[in-house]
């Protein structure tokens, strides 16, 4: 059985492919600003790129802030959801999810099999959510994962002042007339998100083990002061931006499975 | 370099009908903000002088430049005064002031000399941040509210948007008010998020100005739920580089069912003007300068 998960984020739009519990193909592309052309050229070119018929697909499930714009999906679920169960199949034992994406960052209390026992979402702020690290990279003139890289080279404990991403670029760029190292702009940078992120997530529980997913989770300097904030070693899967699609592509599975159980028991014989 | 449309002009004025020397009291007050400095020169308890300024990356320079600026072709120098206050975000970087105040108290004092005693309402909407005060008919604060946490609502969260739209920021409030018909406010909060938007908006073939008009009437919104948090009292009044931008204020007032009493100076200068104005106090209660400094240029 094949079925597909399509995660239409604020930046990204990413669509993966499951054969039989399997992945077998995943692309992503920006989302754009006419997101139903979009995810319907990312369905296209996903087919074609690794051979499968569109009428193999047994169920197609959108998830994401843009998961309406989807008209070809069956279903569609909240990227909490998704996320929750996408990181219940990889690591059974979750307790908390942590999806910080490019203009939303959320903390899930994960239940038994991955069901959600409570979230917290911020959505308003760009503190806390990769929008503020893209800003900052701006401001230092380097790219997020140079931003991310040189974070690491520093052991100081610059404080940032301002919580507001606006604010913030002030601040760096005041730092930087100060002369402060770059790398120790980075780690205030990343320990100031990691503290949002850590706040928020308490209001929800922070109960080990912690799963990190979305797109900042390949920000090794966020990793790095998340880690320190939290005093654990998160665990974080091998493409973290692909989790709420692999969720939804699993759900997707899951509800077609319950489709024929239930046809097989009403049909004849 | 591209053009910076974020610029707004800075300036110096002095009443070029008066002597300063027959005066019997110079006093000054100096507002060292996140965004822009202004100082301000009063002889025997009338404006004299003033510079408005953006405040540089530190203060102390900051504080001096501006001072330095407001008395430019005055031939007075920073001896010839009786008390200087700073005030205003960078107030502890002023070198040569005998005293600091904070801005809140300042604004209220200043907005109480340039709107009269009526005023109990002082809306400041500043570079990094917003001040609903209210105040009694000597200009003395009651209660306050402020956000100095998020750009919505502040000067800077404008500059991000006349950058954005490449329309220098003194027009902005005009432009905003070249449209039919109201659009709906922009719904992000986020000075960030709001960017995204209204470049969506655009995309979607919005004319400048109707963006403009979404921008504005998202920041009178935002400033106006903390005006109703604090609990607006006529007569309102409106200080900062915003009280110069029509199309906040035309939305907000409509958005109030007040009409702001109209400026007799610069609204910028409000901050600096009240300090000017505490510093006159304190020298008729004795209080004399501590340092006659000589602070080099």
């Amino acid at each position: 059985m094949i079925t597909i998960g399509v995660d239409v984020g604020a930046k990204n739009a990413k669509l993966l492919v499951l054969r039989d519990g399997e992945i077998v193909g995943k692309k992503s592309r920006e989302s754009g600003f006419d997101q139903e052309t979009v995810t319907n050229e990312l369905l296209a070119a996903t087919l074609a790129e690794f051979g499968i018929d569109r009428d193999e697909v047994t169920g197609i499930c959108s998830t994401g802030a843009g998961r309406k714009a989807v008209q070809y999906a069956g279903d569609k679920i909240t990227e909490v959801t998704a996320a929750a169960r996408a990181c219940f199949e990889l690591y059974p034992d979750t307790k908390t999810v942590i999806d910080v994406g490019a203009e939303e960052g959320r903390a899930i209390r994960s239940g038994e099999r991955g069901k959600v026992e409570d979230f917290a979402i911020n959505e308003k702020c760009a503190a806390g959510s990769g929008a503020f690290t893209e800003a900052m990279a701006r401001a230092l003139e380097v790219s997020v994962d140079e931003l991310g890289r040189i974070s690491l080279k520093s052991d100081a404990s610059v404080p940032m002042n301002a919580q507001c991403a606006v604010f913030a670029e002030s601040e760096v760029i005041s730092l930087l007339h100060a002369r402060t190292p770059k790398q120790d702009i980075a780690k205030a940078i990343h320990d100031a998100i990691a503290s949002r992120i850590v706040s928020m997530t308490r209001r929800v529980g922070l109960n080990k083990p912690v799963v990190l997913v979305g797109g900042m989770a390949r920000n090794v300097g966020f990793i790095h002061s998340l880690n320190t904030a939290m005093q654990d070693e998160v665990r974080i899967p091998d493409a973290p931006e692909m989790i709420a699609a692999y969720g939804a592509a699993l759900v997707a599975a899951e509800r077609a499975v319950v489709a024929a159980t239930e046809t097989g028991a009403s049909g004849p014989g | 370099m591209a053009k910076e449309y974020w610029r707004w002009k800075e300036y110096n004025w002095q009443d070029e009908e008066r002597d300063w020397r027959s005066a019997s009291m110079i006093t000054g007050g100096v507002d060292v903000g996140s965004v822009s400095s202004q100082a301000v020169v009063m002889a025997d308890g009338e404006l004299f002088a003033f510079s408005n300024m953006r405040t540089g990356s530190d203060s102390p320079n900051s504080a001096l430049n501006a001072m330095n600026w407001a008395l430019e072709n005055t031939g007075m120098t920073i001896d010839d005064f009786d008390f200087i206050v700073g005030t205003g975000y960078g107030r502890v970087n002023v070198p040569f002031a005998d005293k600091a105040i904070t801005e809140i108290a300042c604004h209220a004092r200043g907005g109480n000399y340039m709107y009269g005693p009526t005023v109990r309402t002082i809306l400041d909407m500043g570079g990094q941040d917003c001040k609903a005060i209210l105040c009694d008919e000597r200009g003395k604060v009651t209660n306050f509210l402020m956000n100095d946490k998020c750009a919505a609502g502040t000067g800077r969260g404008m500059e991000v948007f006349a950058d954005l739209l490449g329309i220098p920021i003194e027009e902005v409030g005009d432009r905003s008010l070249q449209v039919e018909k109201e659009p709906p406010p922009v719904s992000s909060t986020c000075v960030v998020f709001a960017k995204s938007e209204a470049a969506g908006l655009l995309r979607d073939g919005w004319p400048q100005s109707k963006v403009l008009a979404a921008y504005c009437s998202a920041m009178a919104h935002r400033v106006f739920t903390l005006l109703e948090r604090v609990g607006v009292q006529p007569d309102f009044a409106i200080t900062g580089g915003i009280a110069k931008n029509v199309g906040v204020v035309n939305r907000l007032e409509e958005e109030l069912g007040l009409t702001a009493l109209k400026p007799k100076h610069d609204t910028q200068i409000a901050g600096a003007l009240g300090a000017a104005l505490f510093a006159k106090a304190l020298v008729e209660k004795g209080k004399a300068r501590k340092k006659k400094t000589s602070v080099s240029t």
